[in-house]
């Protein structure tokens, strides 16, 4: 057996019970975090409803289980408002931990408020492998994995092969971490990772700050990928101590000859802003070779991105500006402290004044449940991390993907733009 | 009891299966199991009989962790999914909840052709080509959960998370 590990083999192989973990190999695990929210809590709550009412959990296991309510706030149906109160009750009622509407899109809480390096983290959602920037082995499954996980504090895992995409380089002007991703699964496709892991290094990922990385490892799962790492080090560090849980800081890195299945070099210096084309994340052209594609919508928002860190950059290239006449602009934040730092910087002030709505924290109009909804034939340009056909909420619209930078330089000029031009 | 096919292309994802503009009938599965499939195969919800299969190319049921995504294709009847890869959380998925996923070789099954599923024998014949599609055993675990018609049931029968 290899001794050198990679992340994954090491996160998983703390939460075995001899101890170790090599990749093919098919394990036991203790979680450390469960969650889930209101898109699939009443299904999970309907299956937690199955298990012998003796098994209960400690104290410490209920501070680790987690229901946000995100997917689609403030409810906009009364089915919606009902399937929230059953999630809302059952945390309320069992002492579990509730992120209540407005407080965020659970991927971007997970990161501030719990996801520490070293953890397991299971969820209901398949972008759950965000909290990998924090060097989380975290993953995403169903409801009816997470009522076991919830209910046994563990879960059966295959450990992953992981693939290393070492990114030598430095982003230039306008190239961003979502312009990286973009290129990878460009390079990956939709199902180039399946069941593996992908392992972020190199200078530019060193150079890095956790917000970026948190956008790497969301969009792994586009990938295919069960999860993304990137290494904890000082910059883990610092994010983890301005969210005041320092504490929960440990050094991880994967050993030096870790074994990875495949090795993806890129040159960070090289990249340009990428943009996703409909109807597949994978479909990936620098903005340069797209040319007079006119957008009827622009929205910034979901958990890829709008992190304070974005909405700045965001911020810089309206600076005053005028959206297009005619363009639909919304902006989410992903988070309360992140609509909370906004207001405090300006920043809201500033897109209410180049015309945008902006909206209260959650998934909304990423997914199409509610808020945004294109017309038939609108083009959408957006930050978010998927534009499969009907994605949006009208499958007679199209969907464009991109950095929040790129966003907001398509929504000045209501084509698809190169953000350089206004930075 | 044979079954038809419903042939599907790659990279069906669950957006597709179940599109995210339904959420509001999450609660109502039997509701929310009208739409499966909607944008792809408006046929499929109205044609698909008991015991059929859907049978897909590449990387089916990629994207969200919406364990619906099985659940309304096993509300239509559908006996097994049947496709070149799966997406993990939707294979996941499948296999938790009872409903095959079988990883073969799906270039042999045209729209509309008869499949006869030997699942212990770890083969497809398609009755109407009269071609036999051999398929790979899924991990023992899997296997197990599947056979107890599920995770939770093979959860209670083992009064444990055990592997097989
Ligand atoms: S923002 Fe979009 S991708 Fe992220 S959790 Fe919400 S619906 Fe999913």
């Amino acid at each position: 057996m290899r001794t050198a590990k990679t992340l994954a083999e090491k996160i998983i192989g703390e939460h075995t019970g001899n101890g170790s973990a090599s990749s093919g190999e098919i394990v036991i695990v203790k979680v450390d975090y469960v969650f889930s929210h209101d898109a699939s809590g009443p299904l999970l709550i309907s299956n937690l409803d199955k298990f012998p009412s003796g098994s209960t959990i400690s104290n410490e296991e209920k501070r680790r289980t987690i229901f946000f309510i995100d997917h689609a706030v403030p409810a906009p149906t009364k089915e919606l408002a009902n399937d929230q109160n059953i999630v809302r009750n059952y945390a309320i009622n069992n002492g579990l931990v509730l992120s209540d509407a407005g407080n965020g899109i659970c991927h971007q809480v997970m990161a501030e408020d719990y996801a520490s390096p070293g953890n397991l983290i299971v969820g209901t959602d398949s972008h759950t492998c965000t909290a990998g920037g924090l060097c989380s082995f975290a993953t995403g499954m169903g409801a009816t994995d997470i009522s076991v996980a919830m209910k046994l504090r563990k879960t059966w895992l295959r450990v992953p092969e992981s693939i290393k995409i070492d990114v030598g380089g430095e982003l230039g002007r306008g190239v961003f971490a979502k312009d990286l991703i973009l290129k990878v699964l460009s390079i990956l496709g939709t199902d180039g990772a399946l069941y593996k892991s992908l392992e972020f290094c190199g200078s530019a990922i060193d150079d890095m700050d956790v917000y970026g990385r948190l956008t790497l490892t969301n969009m792994a799962v586009e990938c295919g990928a069960k999860t993304g790492l990137v290494q904890s080090d000082s910059r883990t560090r610092k994010y983890l101590e301005e969210n005041r849980r320092g504490e929960g800081w440990r050094e991880l890195f994967p050993d030096e000859s870790a074994g990875y299945e495949t090795e993806i070099s890129l040159d960070a210096t090289e990249l340009e802003p990428e943009v996703a084309l409909p109807s597949s994340p994978d479909n990936v052209r620098p903005v340069s070779e797209i040319k007079d594609v006119k957008v009827n919508e622009v929205f910034i928002g979901s958990c890829t991105n709008t992190r304070i860190e974005d909405m700045r950059v965001v911020a810089r290239i309206l600076n005053g500006r005028q959206k297009a006449k005619g363009l639909k602009l919304i902006v989410t934040p992903s988070s309360r402290k992140v609509y909370l730092k906004c207001i405090e910087e300006g920043i809201v002030e500033l897109l209410l004044s180049s015309g945008a709505i902006v909206t209260p924290p959650g998934c909304g109009v990423c997914f199409g449940a509610l808020g945004g909804i294109p017309a038939d034939g609108d083009v959408i340009f957006s930050s978010s991390n998927r534009n499969f056909p009907g994605r949006t909420g009208n499958p007679k619209a199209q969907t464009y993907l991109g950095s929040p930078a790129t966003a907001a330089a398509t929504a000045i000029n209501g084509y698809v733009s190169d953000p350089r031009e206004f930075l | 009891m044979p079954g038809r096919a419903w042939k599907l292309g790659d990279n069906i994802s669950t957006d597709e299966i179940t599109p995210g503009r339904y959420i509001g009938l999450r609660s109502n599965l039997s509701e929310l199991a009208k739409y499966t499939l909607i944008d792809t195969r408006a046929d499929f919800v109205k044609g698909a009989r008991e015991g059929d299969f859907v049978v897909a190319g590449r990387n089916f049921g990629m994207g969200s962790s919406r364990e619906h995504a099985p659940v309304v294709i096993k509300l239509c009847g559908i006996r097994a999914v049947l496709a070149k890869s799966f997406a993990r959380i939707f294979y996941r998925n499948a296999i938790n909840i009872g409903l095959p996923a079988i990883i073969c070789d799906t270039f042999k099954i045209s729209d509309g052709d008869t499949l006869e599923l030997e699942l212990s024998e770890g083969y497809i014949l398609n009755q109407t080509t009269n071609v036999r599609i051999e398929f790979p055993r899924m991990s023992k675990t899997m296997e197990a959960i599947l056979q107890e018609g599920g995770l939770i049931p093979y959860v209670e029968k083992k009064g444990d998370l055990l592997l097989a």
